[in-house]
């Protein structure tokens, strides 16, 4: 069989051959880690602009990393959102309850108690504080890393837990993988397995909220591996030429599966920045800092209220863990990276901030974290009453064919029927 | 040299012969190159070859294959994974607009000899996007090859042919056999390909021809028309149930083997077309069409059609979806008495 290449290899004299990059992570399983080349400012190096500011007047926020919370733990500068103690006690409460909430969920994976789980261990800040910024009222198109929305708009954690073991009380009827919940009564759109689908999505409710003159506005989450899918680059195009009230945000926790933030451009410049070539804001954030998450979508969120359109934030930050329970992390990243990490832990960063405030003490953090951990136990210890996953007899076969279309056609009727007398064939004493 | 090989090694084995082979065979797609892919097809490549030769992709899967066909116009024989079949339908464009037509629109000024590697089927608690068997989404595109094979030695020398072929190949990996043969039963211990006779593989350089469909078990009562998953799954009701039915493994689709087929379903008068993917426009109706164009006058009975059903792949309910033992029994038995 023919070789490749009828190639044209004769180069011109004088000329050096090409050559193609492959980027490379700054480190590997073993490596020791040093993130000294990363800048990390202090808070309001680059100082908050008015919300009316036009976007080719804020291009350096998109490389600059808004932060609020100094290493000493003290809250300073005009991205300080002086939000009130019970405030911040409600983010580092929601921030625990994510946490335990993960972990108990991680385990209950391993426990055989249902098929797949997926942790936002290390982003809480991402979710909550964005969740925390927005009206309640505001439509959400995450991406499957931010449960922490539905947990900071106080969606029922036995109901989550429901849909993770694809139980009899799953509100999807067991359909979907675990963890990708829709809960529209809650602004939370149905989620995809597939990648940064949600994002043009958000844009054309936003345009829709528009159209009927609503005053709610849309927000969007997808990872910074996801920002290369085409469908990121249509709804920042749809969103520039349209003025859309959208809220963009790029979760960059270092890591799409294996493969680091390089392969997703960020060699050359930030995700943030991808917003300067659309003429949109972009402004960069400390993910790991609460404060600064929430000052920068109120501000994003001000703007898209004023009909000043969409603005994209980068939330820089550090997957803790695997990315999901099908993935083992340690054979492709040094497992120094996690204690290295300079930007620390967001809950940890927001508990010493409100005990250096005086609001708060570690006694009371104790307590709290055993609330939030026996809230979670009882709430799966409710789930588990609606079952655990099994092979599908939680679900009558009937609810497959549900939904498909409104009205079922007699094609799916048929094979109703043919699933109906199967079950009866394979399990005669469970119908 | 053979070895006894999973569905896993034996891909992988094809793509290091070819990479050894040819260095224009490059091997790209979402972790694909440092961790060697998630479910480990390419591991060791990258070390291997380097990392020139099998690499990381963004994630995109439009991009991966419009650069693996500008590739290909370079000369090059780029060997794309999607890392799971349910997500190719955003590089949909680039297979049916482009590398499906290159040859034909420049009159073959350019070709496009490119091998897109799906992961495809269910039956690993995936959901709907993980889960999907999207073949007559590309049998029903002029222009592509569409291959599945059921076993490791196949795999391995499909893979070798598909690579070296000239023309674009959608190459489907049913996901649910990498380790073992899957028979169906998911509640009992999974078998692995150890001892399998398809499980030797030959080591080095070896071709299965592209077009070739295998009779995997002779017979005289009827013909099955399977692929994939489903050739084990048929061969172990066909056991149970005691009928001396022709197994055949079409291993292409497009281009597909029409004379066995032809052959077989004269000699039986009887023909089963089992597959996984949703019924309604599925490849079984394509098969089903031609079988009765060629064959009507030796059929005895109604063709039979086994398939998933028109729903899109369900979570929990998995296993009620999957065109099981109990539903291609029932359809045996439908087709003897007819
Ligand atoms: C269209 C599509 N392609 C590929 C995948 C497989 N996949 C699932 S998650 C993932 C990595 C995503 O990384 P990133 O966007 O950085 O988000 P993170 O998981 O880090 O939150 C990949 C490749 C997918 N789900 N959908």
């Amino acid at each position: 069989m023919a070789k490749s290449g009828k190639t044209d290899t004769a180069a011109p004299p004088n000329r050096p051959g090409l050559t193609f990059h492959v980027p490379e992570p700054p480190f590997r399983p073993g490596d020791a880690v040093d993130y000294s080349f990363l800048d990390i400012p202090p808070p309001d190096r680059i100082p908050r602009p008015d919300e009316t500011v036009e976007a080719r007047q804020v291009h350096d926020l998109a490389y600059g990393l808004v932060r609020v919370l100094g290493d000493d733990h003290e809250a300073s500068g005009s991205w300080d959102p002086r939000l009130d103690p019970a405030m911040l006690l409600r983010m580092l409460r929601k921030m625990a309850l994510l946490r335990a909430f993960d972990d108990r969920m991680f385990r209950a994976q391993r426990q055989g108690k249902t098929s797949f789980y997926l942790k936002s261990t290390g982003e809480e800040a991402v979710a909550i504080g964005a969740a925390l910024a927005l009206d309640r009222e505001d439509m959400c198109f995450p991406s499957y890393r931010q449960q922490g929305i539905l947990l900071a708009r106080d969606y029922p954690l036995v109901r989550m837990i429901d849909q993770i073991y694809s139980n009899r009380d799953d509100p999807l009827f067991g359909r979907q993988l675990p963890i990708l919940y829709s809960a529209r009564e809650y602004g939370f759109f149905t989620l995809s397995g597939n990648l940064t689908t949600q994002y043009p999505q958000a844009v054309g409710w936003a345009m829709a909220s528009a159209a009927k003159g609503d005053t709610r506005i849309a927000a969007t989450w997808c990872g910074e591996g996801s920002t290369s899918e085409g469908d990121f680059h249509n709804a920042l195009t749809f969103a520039a030429v349209y003025n859309a009230p959208c809220v963009f945000n790029v979760v960059n926790n270092q890591y799409a599966i294996s493969t680091y933030p390089g392969f997703a451009g960020s060699e050359r410049t930030t995700f943030a920045a991808r917003a300067i070539g659309y003429g949109i804001p972009g402004i960069r954030v400390d993910g790991n800092d609460i404060l600064a998450v929430w000052s920068a979508t109120r501000w994003a969120a001000d703007r898209a209220r004023l009909n000043l359109g969409p603005t994209l934030i980068e939330l820089f930050t550090y997957r803790a863990e695997a990315h999901s329970t099908s993935d083992d992390p340690s054979v492709y990243r040094s497992a120094q990276e996690r204690q290295e990490w300079p930007l620390g832990d967001p809950i940890t960063r927001l508990k010493r901030h409100c005990i250096a405030r005086g609001i708060w003490d570690l006694e009371r953090q104790e307590a709290m974290d055993l609330e939030v951990a026996s809230e979670v136990a009882s709430a799966q210890k409710e789930a588990e009453t609606h079952g655990i996953l099994g092979h599908g007899l939680h679900q009558p076969d009937t609810t497959m064919f549900q939904d498909v279309f409104e009205h079922m056609p007699w094609h799916l009727r048929e094979q109703c029927e043919q699933a109906i007398r199967e079950r009866a064939l394979k399990w005669p004493e469970r119908p | 040299m053979t070895a006894s090989m999973t569905m896993t090694q034996a891909l992988n084995s094809a793509l290091a012969v070819m990479m050894a082979r040819d260095d224009g065979v490059m091997v790209l797609g979402e972790d694909v190159g440092y961790f060697g892919g998630v479910f480990r097809v390419t591991a060791g490549l990258q070390e291997k070859f380097g990392k020139h030769r099998c690499f990381d992709t963004p994630i995109t899967e439009c991009g991966i294959i419009g650069a693996a066909i500008g590739m290909a116009a370079y000369g090059l024989r780029p060997v794309p994974e999607i890392q799971f079949a349910d997500y190719i339908y955003p590089g949909l464009d680039q297979i049916i607009s482009e590398a499906a037509r290159i040859r034909y629109r420049s009159a073959g000024d350019f070709t496009c000899p490119i091998t897109i590697r799906l992961p495809f089927g269910g039956g690993i608690f995936g959901g709907q996007t993980h889960s999907q068997s999207p073949e007559s989404l590309f049998t029903h595109i002029s222009g592509v090859k569409t291959v599945v094979p059921s076993n490791p030695h196949d795999a391995k020398g499909l893979l070798i042919a598909a690579i070296e072929d000239n023309d674009p190949v959608i190459f489907m990996e049913p996901k649910r056999c990498y380790n073992g043969p899957f028979d169906g039963y998911y509640d009992r211990p999974a078998k692995s390909w150890a001892g399998h006779p398809d499980a030797e593989v030959d080591e080095g350089y070896y071709r299965v021809p592209l077009g070739k469909a295998r009779i995997v078990r002779e017979g005289q009562d009827l013909t099955v028309l399977a692929y994939g998953t489903m050739v084990h799954v048929t061969r172990q009701v066909l056991a149970e149930h005691g009928i001396d039915g022709e197994l055949i493994d079409l291993r292409t689709l497009v281009p597909l083997d029409i004379e066995t087929i032809e052959t077989s379903v004269k000699k039986t008068g009887r023909c089963m077309i089992v597959h996984e993917a949703t019924r309604t426009s599925g490849f079984g109706a394509e098969l089903s069409a031609l079988v009765q164009e060629r064959c009507f006058y030796h059929l005895e009975a109604p063709i039979e059609r086994v398939t998933g059903f028109d729903t899109p792949y369900p979570h929990s309910l998995e296993w009620s979806y999957f065109p099981g033992p109990i539903r291609i029994g029932e359809a045996l038995a439908r087709l003897m008495r007819g």
